[in-house]
């Protein structure tokens, strides 16, 4: 069964075309890497899943809901999907526990104890639950994106997309990160992720998805992608060539 | 010079302080409120909506206070009897106190535009992520962090209003400098009254900017 399924998606800024007709699908429980050169549109796509990117043509089936319908209830349809940021986006102004709990309040409606306790269970899970009392600027960027990825837990959603959740990241905080994506992959949970982290595309992903100038050049099984390198495209080759280089 | 009549005069004078702080007080809230939703119309995707908030704001900004003030005394009642046909009566306070609300809402309303813009579009795009409406995620996530930000201006413009209240005596309101200049011009030293009255200006003023400028340096770190 599909959970997002891209049909065709074109988005323009003014005369400049950033998605040429993307089409992908995404099943339930499958781990999906979008990687591609930066400037590719790979950012931009992800985010006209929860239609943070309106986009002018084609349409985004996220649930049976479509995206693109103007009848649709997108802050809705947003709260069943989880979301992580690049730069973790945390709300400072709010501790750890308000991080967690204020849209489990404010939008599920969920009482404060129930939203609580399901913060400080995912809190828990990402390693944190001694910094609940704490404020997102007195934690390191790892430990924030962390939270973050709770915080989205915490809604329960039907999917998870990230948009590169560790290319903000020192590099030694990078790998607590991939961790936690790591073990909810492994649980089964929908995920969309923009990345470059080839290891976590290897480890996880079940499809790679690749492009470049707005178009997606690739989407293939991952045991293809990176088992039968000859057959990707010259673009494919040459990034992959650059980034796995080292 | 003789300062010592100001003693016995101190009752009135502090009256006409309560009068200049209540007004102020009054304005920097209802201004404030007027100013933030002016600054939310503005920053809308509606051109009407922003087209409207921009003429406001140009509008106010480009006329004298004192003109605003008198014209809402004036003009304001005469209006109210064309459409009513009964005479009406709002009162000098009232009248003031709408005059400056409106007038001071057009500079709080770029304050608090400037603040709203200097939070990252990544935090209201994490706020609709989770779901959140615009209503909520501009009360529950941009405007607490904007309103932190702008503290000083919003603080700083409040103690011009301050200072700016005194434009009331044009419409005959008992504020702290009419206060001072009656009680003066009665016992005959309108001197030493209104040089005690310049002093107090200064002092609260004065201070007030210093605690400001502390305030920015605590906020800064």
């Amino acid at each position: 069964m599909s959970m997002i399924s891209i049909k065709n998606v074109s988005k323009w800024y003014g005369d400049f075309q950033v998605l040429t007709d993307c089409t992908t699908d995404v099943k339930k429980g499958e781990v999906v890497v979008v990687c591609g050169p930066s400037g590719s549109g790979k950012s931009t796509l992800i985010k006209t899943v929860n239609a943070l990117e309106p986009f002018q043509k084609g349409d985004i089936i996220v649930d049976g809901t479509s995206v693109g319908d103007a009848k649709t209830d997108l802050p809705k349809l947003r709260s069943r999907v989880g979301m992580v940021f690049q730069h973790f986006e945390l709300f400072p102004h709010l501790s750890i526990t308000e991080n967690l709990t204020i849209a489990q309040e404010r939008v599920l409606g969920r009482s404060k104890d129930e939203a609580m306790q399901k913060g400080l269970h995912y809190l828990d899970r990402v390693g944190l639950k001694a910094h609940a009392h704490k404020f997102p600027g007195q934690l390191s960027g790892g430990q924030q994106q962390r939270v973050a990825i709770a915080r989205a837990l915490a809604m329960d959603p039907i999917a998870m997309l990230f948009d590169e959740p560790t290319s903000a990241l020192d590099p030694e905080m990078v790998n607590e990160v991939l961790d936690v994506m790591v073990e909810l992959a492994q649980e089964g949970m929908t995920m969309m992720c923009v990345t470059h982290e080839m290891g976590f595309a290897r480890k996880v992903a079940h499809r790679v998805i690749f492009m470049d100038r707005g178009c997606i050049v690739e989407d293939c099984a991952k045991e293809e992608f990176f088992g039968n390198i000859d057959a990707r495209s010259e673009r494919a080759r040459q990034f992959l060539s650059k980034i796995l280089q080292h | 010079m003789d300062f010592s009549q100001i003693i016995p005069a101190m009752p009135g004078l502090v009256d006409g302080m309560l009068m200049t702080l209540k007004l102020l007080a009054l304005s920097v809230v209802g201004g404030v409120a007027l100013g933030t939703v002016l600054a939310l119309l503005r920053l809308s995707s509606n051109p009407l909506l922003s087209g409207f908030a921009k003429a406001y704001v140009n509008y106010f900004r480009s006329i004298p206070l004192l003109l605003v003030i008198t014209w809402f005394y004036l003009a304001v009642p005469m209006l109210l009897n064309w459409i009513t046909g009964s005479f009406v009566s709002i009162g000098a306070f009232t009248s003031c106190l709408v005059a400056f609300m409106m007038f001071e809402a057009a500079y709080y309303c770029e304050i608090v535009r400037a603040g709203i813009q200097s939070i990252s579009k990544g935090q209201e795009n994490a706020a609709y992520a989770l779901g959140m409406n615009y209503g909520q995620a501009m009360r529950l996530i941009i405007l607490p962090q904007a309103f932190r930000k702008m503290m000083p201006l919003l603080l700083q413009q409040s103690i011009i209003l301050f200072q700016d209240t005194s434009l009331v005596y044009a419409v005959g309101l008992m504020d702290f400098l009419n206060a001072a200049r009656s009680k003066g011009d009665i016992v005959g030293l309108p001197h030493e009254f209104l040089i005690f009255a310049g002093a107090v200006y200064f002092v609260i003023s004065f201070g007030a900017s210093l605690s400001v400028k502390r305030l920015q340096k605590r906020f800064a770190v």
